[in-house]
């Protein structure tokens, strides 16, 4: 150690203050001409306390499951009341739907329908949330050599949670659709209105830039749009809901505000930053929004229109028995409807 | 700052297993800041909890600077900034300044306030943390080039304010015992 007088040393101590002023601005400056480095350095911190958030959670996980427990239990009879109602609702509509799924794939396989590609998944557990005082977004814990990239789709098993904007070595981050930098290209369902959701850092993001005409209407359930290729077309996001001020908000179907798994799709698109991506999909004409998807989805193979007739297609869905689960992800007929086009073109040739 | 000496005179230089129990003694207000601040980050599940990391910072900063100034100098700030920043997801180098704007004006008051009752360092610190808690909000906007929703920072400013008192209670008997080098 360097032996100073007093003098010096007493203006060192005064010095050290403003220097380190003067450095955090540098730093500012320098997180923000380098995105890459700062997200670099708290994915690796993230990656470090990843395994101890892991392991503490496991009891903070069982303490709140005794204490919501106990809640239930006062309101049991109540709930049950309730559930029974729904049942019974649900039932009916399960009818319904069934009907609608037999239709649907019947059509399809008149129309020589392009089926989508099934997407490849996987199931991450949340283990944090990784918002911070401005942001709202959750991290994930997944294994070494985990195939998850930027982009990816993550959905918990009702509906859309967002994308995966960050990713380290066995974590990655998931910005949520409810966070300030969340832009989603959504379809109104029924009046298929294009809109932008819009997070805002509340509970529920608002909904922008709808088409003149179409305006959003209470309960109306609001869809993902494929325009601009990032994200497939019809994952459920959420239900319209006009706030106090009379501006529509979307109340998301995901339960963001207690996630514990969730999974990530891997759409294989290329989407929104990558030149190859953008700019294509926007001129898909009205109305097929839905084989926009999958052209733009360049990791499947199911690129070309001259394509449809090979039973080929859908090898995921034939190789993989784990797709079925992606039904709950995607609108319910797509993996079934995924194999059964094919026989009929197969027929004709 | 050396402590002021009370017994001067020359003494024997202090044993090794003295001199390490110095150090740990030294090292206890940054160690537990960070403890604390990785401690807040931990998912308890209850709503709002992305504002106490800062508020934990926020808090033990300023208490040391008060009361042990030498066990948290700038150089020390300055790393539990970075922490903040990362475990916050705020831009780099946000809760560096904030910190260290705390650290800075509480030491130019550390006379005047030490002083003073907890009532009083109470309120000197709601001041500091709504202002640490502006500034925040001010350097992220600036970052970001948009206007963050003003009540994050409120919000984050009130959550300090209230969490003061315990961990007050806390550093107030660390202070007297665990970090006090000169009973080593």
């Amino acid at each position: 150690m360097i032996r100073l007088s007093i003098p010096a040393r007493q203006a060192l101590a005064k010095l050290t203050l403003p220097m380190l002023v003067v450095a955090a601005f540098a730093l500012l400056l320098l997180g923000k001409a380098d995105a890459l480095l700062a997200e670099r350095a708290r994915m690796a911190l993230a990656d470090a306390m990843a395994p101890i958030y892991s392991v503490l959670s496991a009891p903070i996980v069982r303490v709140r499951t005794v204490i919501s427990d106990w809640d239930e239990l006062l309101i049991a009879r109540s709930e049950n009341v309730r559930l029974r109602d729904e049942n019974e609702r649900l039932r009916r509509w399960q009818s319904v739907a069934l009907a609608l799924d037999a239709e649907n794939q019947r059509l399809r396989a008149n129309l020589h329908w392009i089926p989508d590609p099934a997407p490849a998944f996987v199931t991450a557990r949340v283990v944090a949330d990784a918002g911070g005082v401005y942001a709202r977004a959750v991290l994930l814990a997944l294994g070494p050599n985990h195939g998850i990239a930027k982009g990816q789709i993550a959905l918990d098993e009702r509906g859309l949670v967002g994308r995966v904007t960050e990713v380290g070595a066995r974590t990655a981050r998931v910005l949520l659709l409810t966070d300030l930098n969340s832009r989603i290209p959504v379809i109104l369902e029924t009046s298929r209105s294009r809109a932008i959701l819009v997070g805002t850092n509340g509970p529920r993001p608002r909904l922008m830039y709808w088409a003149e005409g179409a305006v959003p209407a209470e309960g109306e359930r609001v869809v993902t749009s494929a325009e601009a290729g990032a994200f497939p077309a019809n994952l459920p996001v959420g239900t319209v809901h006009y706030n106090a001020a009379n501006v529509p908000e979307v109340e998301p179907s995901a339960r963001l505000d207690r996630l514990e798994v969730v999974r990530i799709f891997d759409y294989g698109l290329r989407g929104i930053g990558s030149p190859e991506g953008s700019g294509k999909s926007g001129v898909s004409p009205e109305g097929s929004v839905k084989p926009a998807a999958s052209p733009e989805g360049g990791v499947k193979p199911v690129s070309s229109p001259e394509a449809a007739g090979k039973p080929a297609t859908p090898p995921a869905a034939a190789g993989k028995p784990a797709t079925p689960p992606a039904a709950a992800g995607k609108p319910a007929t797509q993996p079934a409807a995924a194999g059964k086009p094919a026989k009929p073109a197969e027929a004709r040739r | 700052m050396a402590p002021f000496d009370r017994t001067p005179g020359i003494r024997p230089r202090p044993s090794l297993g003295r001199r390490l129990d110095m150090a740990a003694r030294a090292s206890f207000p940054a160690t537990c800041t960070a403890l604390l601040m990785l401690l807040a980050a931990v998912p308890f599940g209850f709503a709002g909890q992305a504002a106490l990391i800062p508020a934990v910072a926020t808090i033990s900063v300023y208490f040391w600077t008060l009361f042990r100034p030498a066990s948290m100098p700038p150089v020390v700030v300055f790393p539990i900034g970075l922490l903040l920043d990362l475990l916050g997801y705020l831009p780099i180098g946000v809760g560096v300044i904030c910190l260290l704007a705390v650290h800075g004006f509480a030491l130019s008051w550390q006379r005047f306030l030490v002083r003073q009752s907890f009532a009083v360092i109470w309120v000197a610190f709601s001041a500091f943390a709504a202002a640490s808690a502006a500034l925040g909000w001010g350097l992220t906007s600036l970052m970001g080039f948009r206007l963050l929703p003003v009540r994050s920072a409120i919000f984050q400013g009130v959550v300090a304010i209230a969490v003061y008192p315990m961990l007050a209670v806390l550093f107030s008997r660390a202070h007297g015992s665990i970090a006090a080098p000169e009973q080593a």
